[in-house]
């Protein structure tokens, strides 16, 4: 457990993360936008994680609790667009754009 | 020798001012202020029911009803006048609307002028059918009942109040003279007013010889005013506003000649201005009498700065404001003011700038005869014996800075001389009656400055009260003259004007009072003995001989390279001629208005008489104070004379010596000894020889003369003629070279904050629409666009943090 | 190259995750993103488990593919998105400026975590540490006597967001009745 060097799992972290970000830039349809936020919040756990046996065991902790809170959110955006979808007939976010100017 | 000690006792003891306990001074200037609040009271509340609700703009009895001025434009009065149907007229009660609708201020209940109106109903039954026009104005239409708000209150305040300053006036001055030669002054300590750094301003008054003799002279010629204003200006809707005004101009002529400082008598100063414009331009809703009253005001506000920036100045200099420490100060001389030097030529010339914008000199005269268009007790109080003399005053209460200063009190007598002359001159060819007044009035301040500039004070201070009291008694007396031709118009609907003197002639044999007494106030102007003029004009132009001969301190100085003396010759000439001139055009007056056949026409001319006791009693008092107020200054040297003296000759002499005391003291300080005056008797028999040679000329020459009415007398052909009736062009000439210069700048610059100042604030507005629609478009309402403008901003921080 | 079996299956699931994360990224079909992204919980859980982090492995496989991606699918399917699905990426430029900022956020990521991190437990802390207390305290209790001892409170408040989204996701999603 104490071969796999610190810096290549926070590495890897910061490279999901960059994934994520992209993703939310360029994806239009919410649902996959949605899907690309959870996977930034996954590379943020796993930097916890990575850091927790030198940090102390509140890392893992924190993870738990990042990870009920990603639970919850993801029940009611998922409600959000179920309902958004009823007036619209469709997830595509080119179409909300009425808070232009 | 003795008067050089006398000198230095009197100033010593003006300067210490343990004199006389003044009996209730503030009392003295509140009076008329509390005057002037409870008319403005009455003025707004009462008049307001009255009259609920304007009539319009030109109609006939609002407007046009007091204008002087003449009724040349009276013909579209006729058609805006609503047909009424007169009732009879007679002592009957009128209906309410007819009330409301002439205008309830028509008459008061004061009945005692029945009299006027059975005559008038004469003229009255004959025109019932007509529809009201501008000469229904004066007409006594039914009155409207008793109407003790807007007239009998303050027929009873305003006078009320001023004849209350005067008895506590003359109580002060009893006083004064009781307390024994030393010991006449007094300063009444108000509050301290402006205390700032070095300058200790504080509102007190200062009774002393100078300020208790201006002050009786104008709460008692400004009582008789008001109570002449009574019957004249009683149908006047304005009533209650006109006796606010003028209690409101004596409270701050009062202010002006009782305070202790510069910046108290500037407050006065700029009063009266304030109050002359609201009395000029009285009846404002005809355009030419508020046009008058600004042209006043703006006129005078010229000679404000002037006297601003002599104050600064003076403070700048000596530091301090009030007269006692001036006057100390600029004796003891510590404080660097040299004699002669250009710090206090410049003082005294920017104080004559606003005393030449207040007393109408050259070149700031202009304002004055337009301001006939106020009405005529108007005219006597401010432009003949009270404003206009303000700036004798100012010179004489600064006299220590003017005879420190000789080359600028040359300039003033010179300038006093020539605007005599001037004046005069135009006055020889007018024809309303008050423009002949008020071009006289000009000449005789002309004179007065003339006499104050030569250093002859005593001489200025003593034509200013006899003018007083001739010049108010003839501008009265013209305002009785119009007030009867007035109602002889009217009566038969003559759109003929009023004031003009060639619709005059033969009038004393309908106003005999009237003729009386501006007979001896002509006799007094043109300086026929033993009347008051001749006393104190001669004094002034002896005062000129005088110094040609070299007993003035001024003989030896310089103006312009020439000689003090000479100057003062060639004023004594000048100020001569202005004299015959004087003598010429008051004749000339008097002739066409009360001798000869009567021009008023056959009809009008039973509507002449003679007003009631408001109008004549001012008139029999000031006719007798014009006889004999020239008694109050005789020469020791005139003999005969001496009999009707107050026990010693040139008693105002003496009573306002304590004041010249430090003029004095300049001269004896810096002149040194002057040579003892010889009192020749070639320049009073000279004055008498112009007095009456003047009278006698304007008898010979316009005596026979066949004057024809207003309409038809041929206009002025040749060229001096035209010339002197135009006024010499001079307001034309103003107009070309500063109004509209000024004018064009005006609108050059207005051009300027328009275009570029605006266009540069525009442009800000115009700046933030853009940047606010180019950032707008920021707000794309795309969810990815907002995610990528925060991680880029992620990324600012994040990389500012490592690149750190 | 002297590696340990750790590490090569370390390197063999971090790739796995990458890669399965940029193919979730560039999928049109949102069904193929849901598995993609199924993949990648699946590798790091992997990872997870590498580290010494049980309980957090198994969580995150139970919860997070287990729970929340099925529930992902299930909304796609209601939506019926799997079918006639349009394009729904950005355009080019659009495309070079995530792809730019994703690069930069690694790169700057990257220099952060190769330098020095702060060690608040000093530096005899570390992964024997973590297993000692682990062979304390259990693989459970690792977190379970920490969460309801010092950190009960947030805790409950979990447990009553959890609440407030249940009735939440309900309200919302419902036709109107």
């Amino acid at each position: 457990m104490n071969e796999i060097p610190l810096s290549y799992s926070l590495g890897l972290s910061a490279i999901l993360f960059g994934i994520g970000v992209a993703g939310v830039i360029v994806r239009r349809n919410a649902i996959v936008l949605f899907m690309c936020v959870e996977l930034m919040l996954n590379a943020v756990n796993l930097a916890f994680v990575a850091l927790s046996p030198y940090a102390g065991v509140e890392g893992q902790v924190f993870v738990f609790f990042v990870i009920a809170v990603a639970a919850a959110e993801a029940a009611v955006g998922l409600a959000i667009m179920i309902a958004v979808f009823r007036h619209r007939e469709s997830v595509d976010m080119k179409n909300f754009s009425l808070l232009r100017w | 020798m003795l008067l050089l000690q006398e000198a230095a006792h009197g100033a010593a003891a003006l300067a210490e001012g343990n004199g006389f306990t003044p009996v209730l001074p503030w009392l003295i200037v509140g009076l008329p202020l509390l005057g002037f609040v409870l008319n403005g009271l009455l003025s707004v509340t009462a008049a307001r029911r009255a009259l609920p609700t304007l009539p319009p703009v030109g109609d006939p009895y609002y407007d046009h009803a007091h204008d002087d001025h003449g009724h040349a434009a009276a013909a579209p009065a006729h058609a805006l006048a609503p047909a009424h149907a007169h009732a009879a007229v007679g002592a009957g009660e009128p209906s309410e609307q007819e009330s409301l609708d002439h205008g309830v201020d028509a008459h008061p209940v004061d009945r005692a002028a029945a009299r006027d109106e059975a005559h008038d109903a004469h003229g009255h039954d004959v025109h019932d059918a007509h529809a009201h026009d501008v000469h229904d104005a004066h007409d006594d239409h039914a009155a409207g009942g008793p109407k003790p708000f807007t007239h009998t209150l303050p027929s009873l305040i305003a006078p009320g109040v001023l004849i209350g300053s005067f008895v506590l006036a003359v109580l002060n001055f009893l006083a004064m003279k009781n307390a024994g030669e030393g010991a006449r002054l007094a300063i009444a300590e108000g509050w301290s007013w402006m205390p700032v750094g070095n300058l200790h301003v504080d509102a007190a008054l200062q009774l002393d010889p100078l300020s208790i003799l201006m002050t009786l002279i104008i709460t008692g010629v400004g009582s008789l005013i008001h109570v002449f204003s009574i019957g004249y200006m009683k149908e006047d809707p304005g009533y209650p506003r006109y006796m606010a005004y003028l209690n409101l101009f004596v409270f701050f002529m009062l202010m002006l000649v009782l305070g202790s400082s510069y910046p108290v008598m500037f407050v006065g100063w700029e009063g009266v201005g304030l109050c002359s414009y609201l009395l000029i331009g009285f009846w404002f809703r005809e355009k030419a009498n508020a046009d008058a009253g600004k042209k006043a005001f703006i006129v005078n506000r010229i000679g404000d700065f002037g006297f601003l920036v002599a104050m600064m100045l003076l403070f700048w200099n000596v530091g301090a404001l009030d007269f006692a420490t001036v006057n100390q100060t600029l004796l003891a001389g510590g404080s660097g003011v040299e004699f002669a030097g250009p710090v206090i030529t410049a003082i005294a010339l920017f104080f004559f700038l606003g005393a030449a914008g207040k007393s109408a000199q050259i070149p700031l005269y202009i304002w004055l005869p337009d301001a006939m268009a106020g009405p005529t007790p108007v005219s006597a109080l401010i432009h003949a014996a009270t404003m206009v003399t303000a700036g004798v005053y100012l010179v004489v209460r600064s006299s220590v800075i003017y005879t420190m200063a000789p080359s600028a009190s040359l300039v003033v007598a010179l300038v006093g001389a020539l605007t005599a002359i001037f004046a005069a001159s135009i006055g020889l060819k007018q024809w309303d009656i008050k423009k002949v007044l008020a071009y006289s009035t000009v000449s005789q301040l002309g004179f007065m400055f003339a006499a104050v500039g030569m250093g002859a004070y005593v001489a200025g201070v003593f034509h200013l009260m006899t003018h007083a009291f001739f010049k108010a008694c003839l501008f009265l007396g013209s305002g009785a003259v119009i007030h009867a031709m007035h109602h002889a118009l009217h009566s038969t609907h003559n759109p003929a004007d009023a004031q003009d003197m060639r619709n005059m002639g033969g009038l004393r044999k309908y106003l005999p009072v009237t003729f009386l007494t501006m007979g001896v106030s002509t006799l007094a102007i043109a300086g026929v003995p033993p009347f008051a003029g001749f006393f104190s004009k001669d004094e002034i132009i002896g005062a000129a001989w005088l110094g040609a001969e070299g007993s003035s301190h001024l003989s030896g100085a310089t103006l312009f390279g020439i000689h003090g003396s000479t100057w003062m010759g060639v004023i004594g000439v000048i100020l001569s001629i202005a004299a015959f001139m004087t003598a010429f055009y008051m004749g000339r007056m008097m002739l066409y208005t009360f001798f000869g056949d009567n021009r008023t026409g056959d009809q009008e001319r039973k509507h002449l008489h003679e007003g009631d006791w408001t109008l004549t009693l001012p008139l029999i008092v000031l006719g007798i104070l014009a006889v004999v107020g020239g008694f109050l200054n005789v020469e020791t040297h005139v003999p005969i004379v001496q009999l009707f003296n107050f026990g010693q000759g040139e008693a105002l002499h003496h009573w306002l010596h304590p004041v010249l005391a430090g003029s004095d003291d300049v001269i004896a300080q810096n002149v040194g000894r002057l040579e003892e005056p010889v009192h020749a008797l070639w320049p009073i028999a000279l004055a008498i020889v112009i007095g009456l040679g003047g009278l006698a000329l304007a008898a010979a020459m316009l005596g026979r003369r066949r004057l024809q009415t207003a309409e038809v007398q041929p206009a002025y052909q040749g060229g001096v003629e035209k010339t002197l009736y135009n006024k010499w062009y001079v307001d034309e000439l103003y107009d070309r070279v500063v109004v509209k210069p000024v004018g064009g700048l005006s609108r050059l610059f207005a051009r300027f904050d328009m275009g570029v100042l605006d266009w540069i604030v525009d442009l800000f507005g115009r700046l933030a629409q853009m940047f606010g629609i180019a950032f707008g478009r920021l707000q794309t309402g795309q969810v990815n666009t907002y995610a990528f403008v925060l991680i880029v901003g992620v990324l600012i921080v994040l990389g500012s943090f490592v690149a750190l | 190259m002297n590696l340990t079996v750790t590490q090569v299956l370390f390197f063999f699931f971090a790739s796995c995750a990458a890669g399965s994360a940029l193919a979730m990224v560039t999928r049109r079909n949102p069904v193929a993103c849901a598995m993609w992204l199924i993949g990648t919980f699946f590798s790091v859980a992997a990872i997870y488990t590498l580290l010494g982090a049980y309980f957090i492995g198994i969580i995150q496989i139970l919860v997070y593919a287990g729970a929340i991606m099925v529930l992902f699918l299930f909304v796609i399917m209601l939506l019926n998105l799997g079918n006639d699905y349009e394009d729904d990426i950005r355009g080019t430029g659009w495309k070079i400026a995530a792809g730019g900022a994703g690069l930069i956020i690694i790169a700057l990521l990257g220099r952060v975590f190769a330098g020095d991190l702060p060690r608040p437990l000093g530096n005899a802390a570390g992964p024997g540490m973590l297993a000692a207390a682990q062979a304390e305290r259990g693989v459970v209790g690792l977190i379970g006597i920490p969460l309801y001892n010092e950190y009960v409170v947030p805790l409950q408040a979990t447990a009553i967001l959890l609440l407030v989204a249940v009735v939440g996701a309900v309200v919302l999603a419902k036709r109107k009745v």
